[in-house]
C-alpha cells in the first residue's frame, strides 16, 4: 500500500544558513543534507551564493558551495555535461541534470534534494542498488541462437533507426524517481529507464530472444504499473519518451497473443 | 558499525505537479469516488422499485441543497473521468504521448469536464423549467 507521507527518521528539519559575505548579487540554495554519522534526521541548508562568480548551471553553484562555504556538501558528479547521468537530482520539483539545468530558468530560491522516494546515503546521493538490479534483470545484451557470423550482425537502416530514442538513454533514473507508480511499488515494478531499456533489446532486429523477453514482463507488476501518468517524459533530461516505450511493449504483448 | 537506518528522499512532498499529473492523479480520485456514489445511484434504483412514497422521499433527499451539491460533485466527477477515460483510449493505442499533446489533452480533461457538467445542469433546469 502506498506510503505518502515520510517515515519519522526522514521528516526534514531546518538547517543552518551560511551568508555570502560582501556579495551584492546572490541567491539561495536550498540543499537536502543528510548526514549518516550525527544520527539526526535530515535538513535544509540554505547556502547564499554568488552569482557574480558562478558559473550558470546548478551544478556550478554546487561545486562552488562545496569548494569554498561548505566541503561536506555531498552529491555526485563527473561529465558535467549531460552525457554520465550522475548528478541527476531533484531541482526546484523536478527531477533532471544538475549539469544541464541552468539556474536562471528558477525563479528565485533553489531548492534541491535527493531523487525522489530513494534510501538516501548521504545528502544527495541516493542508493540506486535497487535500480541497477533491476537493469541487470532484464539482460541488456544481445541475446542470439543463430550461428555467430564471421563479421558484425547486419541491420538495415530502418532497423537501426528503431533504436533511436532509446539508445540515448543514460540510466541517470530520473525519469523511475520521477514516477508515482515507482514510488510506491518500486520493489516489483521496472519502472520507466528499465523498461526503456527492456525495449531497446526487444526492438532491436539482430536480438533473438523477443519471445523470452516478452515472457519475462508478462507480469502484472513488472510492467502493468505503468498508468501513463507521464512524469517519465517530462523529467528525462536527454528529451526521451519511457512511456512511449512502455506503451509499444504494452502493444507487442497484445499483438503476439494475435 | 552499524548501519544507521536510512532516511527515505521526499517524493510527494517535493515533486511539482503538471496538468499530466493532475489529470492522473484526478482520474483515480475520481474513480474512486464515482464508486462510492454508485451505492447512492443504487439506493435511489431500489427506492423507485420500493413504492410511490419511499421514492419521494428520496427525491426530497436529492433534491435538497446539500442533495444537489453531491449530485453537482457527482456529474462533474464523471465527466473528468469520462473525459479521462477517452485519453486514455487513445494513449492505450500509443497515441498522445508527445509532451504538448499529452498535457494539452489532460488540462482539456478539466476544461471539458466543467464545461460539461455546466452544460448537463443547464439543460436540466431547462427540462425542470426553472429557468
Amino acid at each position: 500500500m502506498a506510503e505518502f507521507s515520510l517515515p519519522k527518521n526522514s521528516r526534514i528539519g531546518k538547517g543552518k544558513t551560511v551568508k555570502a559575505e560582501g556579495a551584492s548579487n546572490t541567491r539561495d540554495f536550498h540543499v537536502y543534507r543528510w548526514n549518516p554519522d550525527d544520527g539526526e534526521n535530515p535538513r535544509m541548508d540554505t547556502f547564499e551564493v554568488d552569482m557574480d562568480n558562478c558559473g550558470p548551471m546548478v551544478l556550478d553553484a554546487l561545486i562552488k558551495i562545496k569548494n569554498e562555504m561548505d566541503s561536506t556538501v555531498t552529491f555526485r558528479r563527473s561529465c558535467r555535461e549531460g552525457v554520465c547521468g550522475s548528478c541527476a537530482m531533484n531541482i526546484n520539483g523536478k527531477n533532471g541534470l544538475a549539469c544541464t539545468t541552468a539556474i536562471e530558468d528558477a525563479k528565485g530560491a533553489v531548492s534541491i534534494t535527493p531523487l525522489p522516494h530513494q534510501e538516501v546515503v548521504k545528502d544527495l546521493v541516493p542508493d540506486l542498488s535497487n535500480f541497477y538490479a533491476q537493469y541487470a534483470s532484464i539482460k541488456p545484451w544481445m541475446q542470439t541462437q543463430s550461428t555467430t557470423p564471421e563479421k558484425e550482425r547486419l541491420q538495415s537502416r530502418e532497423d537501426r533507426e528503431k533504436l533511436d530514442g532509446l539508445y540515448e538513454c543514460i540510466l541517470c533514473a530520473c525519469c523511475s524517481t520521477s514516477c508515482p507508480s515507482y514510488w510506491w511499488n518500486g520493489d516489483k515494478y521496472l519502472g520507466p529507464a528499465v523498461l526503456l531499456q527492456a525495449y531497446r533489446w526487444l526492438i532491436d532486429s539482430r536480438d533473438e530472444a523477443t519471445g523470452d523477453r516478452l515472457d519475462d514482463l508478462e507480469d502484472p507488476f513488472r510492467l502493468y504499473r505503468c498508468h501513463t501518468i507521464m512524469n517519465c517524459a517530462n523529467a528525462c533530461p536527454k528529451g526521451l519518451n519511457p512511456a512511449k516505450a512502455i506503451a509499444e511493449i504494452k502493444k507487442m504483448m497484445v499483438e503476439r497473443k494475435g | 558499525m552499524a548501519q544507521v537506518k536510512r532516511p527515505l528522499s521526499p517524493h510527494l512532498q517535493v515533486y511539482r505537479w503538471g496538468w499530466h499529473m493532475a489529470a492522473s492523479i484526478f482520474h483515480r480520485a475520481t474513480g474512486s469516488a464515482l464508486a462510492v456514489g454508485s451505492i447512492l445511484l443504487t439506493w435511489w434504483f431500489v427506492a423507485m422499485a420500493t413504492g410511490y412514497e419511499y421514492f419521494n422521499t428520496v427525491q426530497e433527499y436529492a433534491g435538497s441543497v446539500i442533495g444537489r451539491i453531491v449530485l453537482f460533485g457527482m456529474t462533474l466527477a464523471l465527466m473528468q473521468h469520462l473525459l479521462g477515460g477517452i485519453r486514455h483510449l487513445f494513449m492505450d493505442m500509443g497515441k498522445l504521448y508527445g509532451l504538448k499533446v499529452n498535457t494539452a489533452t489532460a488540462r482539456f480533461t478539466f476544461i471539458g469536464s466543467v464545461f460539461l457538467t455546466l452544460v448537463i445542469w443547464y439543460a436540466a433546469y431547462k427540462v425542470m423549467g426553472v429557468i
